[in-house]
């Protein structure tokens, strides 16, 4: 073996740690900071001197009410996610397939949409859904979320429908099958990676809003959980729980790592099984 | 390119997928485009409202409704105070575009502060990030085994919310703070200063650069091998292949990822409000302008900061589409890279899928 | 909100007089003569439920007194809302509340500098002053819940700045009691430096990040220098020789190192942090880093005294939080029921004693048994009877955004003190003008 061909082996496993060390190395700051005791917080050592549960333990103390938070996350960002991806992806499919006017105008519209600073249009829907006595509804949080999930959900599953091949639908449908059934399973199925990873983006992107969530809610009952997070405090005004508040990211952040790892393989796998049949 | 091995009865049987496989070949460019439903009929254009209008509605209600009164909202002035009672008065004068003279005239020295601020972290972030995450997704792409774990890793940062990842690195970047322990020399990060805005661009670019590493392997799976074996037969080196093979394939994947970010970058808020803090003239943003306003009650003058941010973005936004989404719409352009992806073959893709 | 709202209405037709509440709630230290007054009584009315709207409290104070209150009254139950913890963001919740006009906050634990801003916006009720024990508070207190003289807001908590001091190192020194100046600060600090523990120490910080803590900092100094920010009606006059002096004190102090240099990027849990990591002799904080400091290495090595001034005993800056009652809210006749029970005596002894919050009433500083639990009392009590609010105005959030900004131009040296107060002035004058 040459030496150049030892080189391409292990460049791949160095670019990956490489990687891997700076996606992770904050977070292990993080979880490093989440980890030690009140008293030992401000240390800059790179272990904890002694690991000390007790944020964890303040976190999901009963008054935090985080259990419920999460799970309050997980039914707005899934259902944000799972609504977008379905309209998306009609709306995705006729800009990729067919051909209508304004398109453009259509598509440049969808975008701009995402555009407008979200402190600005807070105040207008709060007015809006608390007329219609949407406040404290998971609805009052999911519908402002899809205007910043939806263009984006669009804009991607147009991309990836674009890139594939014409031919395969056309002699799908030569086949006998309707358009519906072409797209459904020979589509879809191609353009999966596409639609996952846009449904991880957009399931993230709707887990982390918390300005809305914010200011549609006002029962804990109903509260996400960045805005759980927003409402930890230490045992007096000033004092700042900086240990819990890490702690509560890594809670926040886990889950979606371990959803994302378990999914992956079997939504994939599940989308292409389609094309199977 | 992936070693995981696919059951043989998951290969996939689309009807008329398989007499179309022709795996290993390069397409013909000279062969013209075929689109048979491309022809704007009554038909196509009634299923194309049909799939168009409920995401249109969804996002009338949320964003058209809300920006219609922002706009109308930004044609009035702040409320008087009654000198006589100490009261302010119940209603908003009607001040026409004061707002946006104002802006340029009396505010104007804040305003372009702003201006240039969105400006420089718009274009450093989404410069660094696209760097950082095409790097990532190429070395995710290489990557045979774990791939799935590592691309599960590169997600912590994008997951971490905005709120608390300002609160990190504000920790981070703090005094006494483990980066200046690293540096080993005091930087005071989050004082008011040039320092506090590299501290936001890194910040920035550590949490969303994965946003494009993702997209962009998302892209990179799509390619199918054959173009590289193909290239590499033809004796392209590496650095070749990539541009001339990978950026182009990539490209509109990549220019999405690149949009969008832009788009964020543009109207960033939380980040430096949370890392540094308000009213600070280094990291001052527009989004944090007009916040800054409407937190002081004055409705108007923030709807109209929201509005010229609204219109730069739209530019930008424009300038984009233009430019380099002509293929994303269906312009001219891309026509060879549709080309080369119609002989692809699905079950290569498929493996790519589940690897 | 609507079953509510139904609710309410039933149970104002079932409880109707105001006097056999009262009876009803148990609330002691009451002055008595709330008992009923018509006038007031006509405007509060309903009752039924309502919410109380602050911060959120991890020690659990909050809701034992809720719970209290409602044992006592079924039918007019409250509910705590909790905001996120940082006080801009309950400030914007209130405020986007307001201006839906919703009925869904009751009341409104409100920080001492909102009240001009709430009550002129007309967000919040103006209350009857008899029907509340104001003579039994410190006075500076009760003067943050007023605006233009009428009472908006009753003072539920109070703080004020304290110097917390190292006395094991002031003792080993030399120096047997805590400064009363400026300058016998400096000179404590130049005896400890030449102990070899203490070389490395920096002498005094508080909170000079660009942030409220800075404005509070800024009027600490300027008061404590005989200078004031607005006089006492209300018109901008910090652009004189006491309030350079004050501002002059910050940033010579700055300049000579007296305060560490990193002290620009300091919030109160950084400042407290370098005190406790014995980096600082002196530091101006609120009381609550006492008991977290006893928790710390400092623990017993340190006590609190009154902050420093130019000339003697300086003044702090007010903080806490008054309850007041939102304009747009329903069963304002409970509201004003429970807010007399939240802020009396008794439920001020029991925060204090359990969430160390700073009581408003006079006399519960000089009990000898919370004394001994909190030795800082007596010196709270004094930082506070002479504490001087911050600048009252509408337009606080302006006003507070101008002292920073020119408060920090000085201190980062991009300007000289008396062109920061020049061009202070003028802001300000701008900004009251309005």
């Amino acid at each position: 073996m040459t030496l150049t061909a030892k080189w391409r082996q292990w460049l791949p496993h160095l670019g990956i740690a490489l990687v891997v060390a700076y996606c992770l190395a904050p977070f292990y700051w993080m979880l490093v900071s989440s980890l030690r005791s009140t008293g030992d917080i401000f240390s800059t050592s790179l272990f904890p001197s002694s690991v000390s549960f007790e944020n964890y333990r303040s976190v999901f103390s009963p008054g935090q009410g985080f259990t419920r938070a999460l799970l309050n996350s997980l039914v707005v960002a899934g259902v944000t996610t799972a609504l977008s991806l379905l309209l998306a992806t009609f709306t995705a499919y006729a800009m990729a397939r067919l051909e209508f006017r304004f398109k453009r105008l259509i598509l440049t519209l969808i975008i701009a949409t995402s555009m407008f600073p979200v402190v600005s249009i807070v105040v207008p829907l709060l007015k809006l859904f608390t007329d219609i006595g949407w406040i404290n509804t998971y609805q009052s949080m999911i519908v402002p979320s899809m205007s910043f999930t939806l263009p984006l959900a669009v804009w991607n599953l147009t991309t990836f429908f674009r890139q594939m091949p014409d031919e395969l639908e056309h002699a799908a449908m030569v086949d006998g099958c309707t358009r519906g059934q072409a797209f459904r399973k020979v589509i879809v199925p191609l353009a999966a990676p596409g639609i996952f990873t846009t449904a991880i983006i957009t399931f993230i992107a709707a887990w982390n809003e918390f300005l809305i969530a914010l200011s549609m809610t006002n029962k804990p009952s109903m509260q996400t959980a960045t805005v759980a997070i927003s409402k930890f405090s230490g045992a007096t005004t000033y004092q700042t729980p900086f240990g819990s508040q890490m702690a509560a990211g890594v809670v926040v952040t886990i889950p979606l790592v371990v959803m994302v790892l378990l999914f992956q393989r079997r939504i994939v796998a599940g989308l292409t099984a389609g094309a199977a049949k | 390119m992936a070693d995981t091995a696919i059951p043989p009865d998951t290969a996939p049987h689309a009807p008329g997928t398989a007499a179309r496989r022709r795996p290993g070949r390069l397409p013909a460019p000279e062969r013209p485009r075929r689109r048979a439903p491309s022809r704007a009929t009554a038909g196509t254009g009634r299923l194309a409202a049909l799939l168009v209008s409920p995401t249109l509605l969804v996002l009338t209600v949320v964003v058209l409704y809300p920006t219609l009164m922002a706009l109308d909202e930004s044609l009035y002035g702040p409320k008087g105070l009654d000198p006589k009672t100490g009261f302010i008065s119940d209603t908003e004068p009607f001040v026409g575009l004061k707002n946006y003279t104002d802006i340029f005239t009396q505010a104007g020295d804040r305003f372009w502060n702003a201006f240039w601020n969105t400006t420089f972290f718009t274009v450093v972030t989404v410069s660094l990030e696209t760097l950082i995450g095409v790097a990532m997704a190429i070395v995710m792409h290489r990557a045979f085994r774990g791939r799935s774990v590592v691309r599960a890793g590169i997600l912590v940062p994008w997951a971490i919310p905005t709120a608390i990842s300002g609160l990190l690195w504000k920790w981070i970047f703090n005094a006494n703070g483990i980066a200046n322990v690293v540096l080993g020399h005091q930087v005071l990060w989050t004082a008011d200063g040039f320092s506090a805005k590299i501290a936001v661009v890194i910040a920035d670019v550590w949490k969303t650069a994965p946003f494009i590493g993702l997209l962009v392997l998302a892209g990179l799976q799509v390619i199918p091998k054959e173009v590289y074996e193909a290239a590499r037969l033809d004796g392209a080196s590496a650095l070749q292949q990539f541009w001339r093979i990978t950026l182009p394939l990539v490209k509109p994947a990549l220019m999405v990822a690149v949009l969008f970010r832009c788009l964020d970058a543009l109207r960033m808020f939380d980040l430096p409000y949370i890392l540094i803090g308000a009213q600070k003239g280094s990291v001052e943003t527009l989004s944090m302008l007009a916040q800054n306003e409407a937190s002081n009650v004055r409705f108007g003058p923030a709807s109209a900061y929201a509005v010229l941010l609204f219109l730069y973005v739209f530019l930008i936004a424009l300038a984009f589409v233009r430019l380099l989404g002509a293929d994303l719409i269906g312009g001219a352009g891309g026509t060879k890279k549709r080309k080369s992806r119609a002989v692809r073959t699905p079950r290569r893709r498929v493996r790519e899928v589940t690897a | 909100m609507k079953t509510s709202t139904a609710r309410a209405i039933q149970c104002s037709a079932a409880l109707t007089a105001a006097g056999l509440l009262l009876t009803a709630c148990g609330s002691s230290g009451g002055s008595g003569s709330g008992q009923s007054e018509p006038a007031a009584a006509a405007s509060f009315k309903g009752r039924g439920p309502i919410t109380y709207v602050a911060g959120k409290d991890t020690t659990g104070t909050v809701q034992t007194i809720i719970g209290r209150w409602n044992k006592a009254h079924p039918k007019e139950k409250v509910t705590f809302i909790q905001l996120p913890t940082d006080a801009d963001s309950q400030r914007q919740q209130m405020i986007q509340n307001a201006e839906t006009k919703s009925d869904a906050y009751t009341v409104l634990a409100t920080d001492v500098v909102w009240t001009s801003e709430f009550a002129a916006h007309q967000w919040i009720e103006p209350l009857p002053a008899n029907r509340f024990p104001l003579g039994k508070m410190l006075q500076p207190v009760v003067e943050t819940a007023k605006y233009r003289g009428k009472l908006y807001a009753v003072p539920a908590s109070s703080n004020g700045g304290l110097l917390f001091y190292r006395t094991d190192l002031l003792k080993k020194a030399g120096v047997t009691r805590p400064p009363t100046t400026w300058a016998q600060m400096t000179a404590a600090c130049a005896k400890v430096r030449k102990l070899p523990e203490a070389k490395d120490m920096s002498c005094y910080a508080g909170q000079f990040q660009k942030y409220e803590g800075l404005t509070v900092n800024f009027a600490e100094a300027v008061n404590s220098a005989g200078g004031q920010i607005v006089d006492a009606d209300g018109k901008p006059d910090v652009d004189t020789p006491q309030a350079k002096k004050g501002l002059d004190f910050l940033v010579d102090a700055f300049k000579d190192r007296t305060i560490p240099k990193e002290a620009i990027t300091y919030q109160e849990e950084d400042g407290r942090q370098a005190f406790q990591a014995g980096k600082l002799i002196f530091l101006n904080n609120w009381p609550y880093v006492y008991s977290l400091a006893q928790k710390s290495a400092i623990q017993g090595k340190f006590a609190v005294a009154p902050l420093p001034g130019l000339n003697g005993p300086g003044a702090s800056s007010l903080g806490g939080s008054n309850l007041a009652l939102s304009s747009f809210a329903k069963n304002k006749a409970t509201a004003l029921d429970f807010m007399k029970f939240f802020t009396s005596e008794e439920s001020a002894t029991y925060f204090l004693k359990n969430a160390s919050l700073a009581p408003p009433y006079a006399d519960l500083y000089d009990n000898a048994a919370l004394d001994k639990q909190y030795p800082y009392l007596p010196d709270l009590k004094q930082s506070i009877t002479k504490a001087v609010p911050r600048p009252r105005v509408v337009q606080y959030g302006d006003v507070t955004a101008a002292i920073q900004n020119e408060v920090y131009a000085a201190l980062t040296g991009k300007k000289s003190s008396a062109q920061a107060l020049k061009d202070l002035q003028g802001d300000l004058q701008k900004l009251t003008a309005q």
